[in-house]
């Protein structure tokens, strides 16, 4: 995995709730082997009309909007367990998406795959979509050591949570398998000791 | 004092990271063909072999067609992905049912059937409804693969520990109301992100009276709000079920198995981070109309007005009625609709069937209507056949598929024409969820039935 480093970005706003998986990832996309390719299938159905031309009025085809960052509306990344939507979400080349609240298995998701979800208030939220509405040229500074993003229109910050174990992982690109495999060890001892195992 | 959820996390805790996650041990992995290729494919690239290969059990289920199975699959990319699916078992030394394979169906579905699925044990699926192993008082949850591929690694999974919410319900149910208008009445009060972060045990007297397939179509239904997993502590019901299943301990075994299960309930005075009641005598046959599965109602209620919504959720509101063809303040009682679809793993069991089938035995499918019966494994297709339920349906003008998770998610060729409005048993109504365009109406077996045979939305 890339090491994560600070980023200065212009932003992508989709103000929509509940942006499920099956949105960010339609399953007919799902039936690829390899990890590649799912950047260009990212929203498809709203991305693309019937006939695979791109629909004017859906963000990701508005070029005035661009940049590293997804802000999107609340409880974001619900349904399917589709890590597709990571893969999609990274491949079109964001690295953080913004949002008041996210569903646990995309947290997950993202996280194993170097892009970072951030956690933000209802207020600090709004305020973004009202700065990319008025300046589409509007950026965020996302600064993971600090555990802080700012908007850099009006100056704002936030700071936002994350576990130690998990920032660690991001700042120096490591993933949890490797961390898993340096602990053999503790896991034949933990099935030697079980009160009742399967 | 614990909580049945803490005990069970408790009992496979290997390690937990210093103010990081928590190193779980996992007593069952269960596999398909759709989210675990790159997993194997990150084995390959490490050159890992499977840690515990007699631990995970592999299915072909999300993208199989359902008639003509016997045949090569036509769509080359799709039979690509089963063959690999194939290969990695191979490789690898796993268990897999294939196509045709008897033991073949839908993951969730073959899961307790085959009695891999036992208390007190966690169980992981690249899949979110993994939570229906949880009528079993197993913590089960899906994962990403990622996951799948440290699961196959190592038998563990890094997470962080859930909040506690215990769902209390309480009450009789009415006589046309089942265990999926009780899931979709509790995700309609609290939202579809009301659960995030918790992992949820079912309780009260409405609860223990389910049967093992109504307790699944309950917990089933957990992440639809956003929860990790649902559970319900085994009793005599789950017990009666395991009991004698292929996969399920036996003799000395059983009685071993037996004493540690029944310790499995939540401690009187254990105190959960949230608890909410639901009185069931209240709920009627649920609906919904929207496009995510808390936007629910009942069959004969009216969708809300837009000054009901608040503000920043609007946008959102307006979007999925338009999507879905439907206005504030509609009523959807007599809408004619297109489509039924009977299957999934939230309602593809038998007793669904069974219910589907008295209701329509003796009257005929409206003309209007395409009906899909998708059995969600061989063995409960097998036992339909048994019961004579595929003539009883068949003389009602219902035809029977093979097994398979088909309009669930459609990433077969079922898939429902744009525009068109579905009666569906499963478990989410997101836009393109059953095809491109196609309008979901989530809902149990008896409203499907009702549906299909009256041709619109009718209380059954
Ligand atoms: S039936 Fe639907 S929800 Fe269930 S495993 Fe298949 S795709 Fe997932």
């Amino acid at each position: 995995m890339e090491k994560f480093q600070t980023i200065t970005s212009t932003y992508v706003p989709l103000p929509i709730e509940n942006v499920d998986t099956d949105q960010i990832i339609p399953a007919r996309f799902l039936k690829a082997t390899t990890r590649e390719g799912f950047g260009d299938n990212l929203f498809a159905d709203w991305r693309y009309d019937k006939e695979g031309n791109p629909k004017p009025d859906f963000v990701l085809n508005n070029p005035v909007y661009s940049g590293q960052v997804l802000v999107a509306g609340k409880n974001f990344g619900s349904g399917s367990s589709r890590e597709h939507a990571a893969w999609a979400i990274g491949g079109y080349g964001f690295k953080v998406v913004v949002s008041s609240f996210f569903a646990d298995i995309f947290r997950n998701n993202a996280l194993n795959n170097g892009i970072l979800p951030v956690v933000v208030s209802e207020a600090f939220l709004s305020e973004l979509f009202a700065s990319s509405n008025k300046n589409p040229k509007a950026t965020v500074t996302v600064n993971l050591q600090e555990q802080t993003i700012v908007n850099n229109e009006t100056g704002n910050k936030e700071s936002f949570e994350i576990n130690a174990y998990k920032k660690t992982c991001l700042l120096e690109g490591l993933d949890d398998i490797d961390f898993l495999l340096s602990n053999k060890n503790k896991i034949e001892a933990f099935e030697k000791q079980r009160e009742y195992s399967y | 004092m614990k909580t049945l959820f803490d005990k069970i996390w408790d009992a496979h805790v290997v390690t937990t990271v210093e103010d990081g996650p928590t190193q779980l041990y996992i007593d069952r992995h269960l596999c398909h063909e759709v989210t675990s290729p790159q997993a194997f494919a990150g084995l390959r690239s490490r050159g890992l072999k499977v840690f515990r290969p007699e631990r995970t059990t592999l299915t072909a289920d999300h993208n199989i067609p359902t008639m003509g199975q016997d045949k090569p699959i036509r769509d080359q990319v799709s039979r690509f992905q089963v063959d690999t699916l194939a290969k990695n078992a191979a490789d690898f030394g796993l268990i897999y049912y294939g196509l045709n394979n008897p033991k073949n169906g839908i993951v969730h579905v073959i899961g307790p059937e085959n009695g891999y699925t036992q208390p007190g044990m966690t169980i992981v699926c690249g899949d979110s409804h993994t939570s229906t192993h949880g009528a079993f008082g197993a913590i089960a949850f899906g994962i990403g693969t990622s996951e799948v591929e440290m699961v196959l690694a190592s038998q563990c999974i890094l997470q962080t520990r859930p909040k506690t919410m215990r769902i209390n319900f309480e009450g009789k149910l009415k006589e046309n109301v089942s265990a999926k208008d009780m899931a979709l009445y509790m995700i309609s009060q609290l939202t579809t992100g009301g659960a995030t972060g918790y992992f949820v045990e079912y309780a009260g007297k409405a609860v223990r009276n389910l049967t093992m397939e109504q307790r699944m179509t309950l917990c089933n239904l957990s992440i639809e709000m956003g929860a990790r997993g649902g559970l319900v502590a085994p009793d005599e019901t789950t017990f009666n079920y395991i009991k004698g299943r292929e996969f399920a301990p036996k003799g000395e075994q059983w009685e071993k198995a037996l004493a540690y299960w029944q310790t499995l309930k939540t401690d009187e005075g254990a105190v959960f981070d949230k608890e909410v009641t639901f009185d069931v005598s209240r709920i009627k046959p649920m609906i919904t109309y929207g496009t995510n599965p808390g936007m629910g109602m009942p069959i004969d209620g009216t969708i809300p007005q837009l000054d009901e919504i608040d503000e920043a959720g609007k946008i959102s509101f307006e979007k999925s009625l338009k999507y879905m063809g439907f206005e504030p303040g509609e009523k959807l009682e007599g809408k004619p609709i297109d489509y039924v679809f009977l299957g999934s793993c939230t309602n593809g069991r038998i007793e669904d069937f069974r219910l589907f089938t008295e209701y329509v035995k003796g009257k005929k499918k409206a003309d209007n209507v395409t009906a899909w019966l998708v059995p969600g494994s061989w063995k409960v297709r097998k036992q339909i056949e048994v019961e004579g339920l595929d003539k009883i349906l068949e003389e009602a003008g219902f035809e029977l598929r093979q097994p398979g998770c088909s309009a669930c998610l459609a990433m077969n060729d079922d898939k429902i024409p744009a525009g068109k409005y579905a009666v569906s048993t499963s478990n989410r109504n997101f836009e393109g969820r059953q095809g491109p365009g196609a309008r979901t109406i989530l809902a149990g077996p008896l409203v499907a039935a009702a549906a299909a045979v009256n041709g619109k939305i009718t209380e059954p």
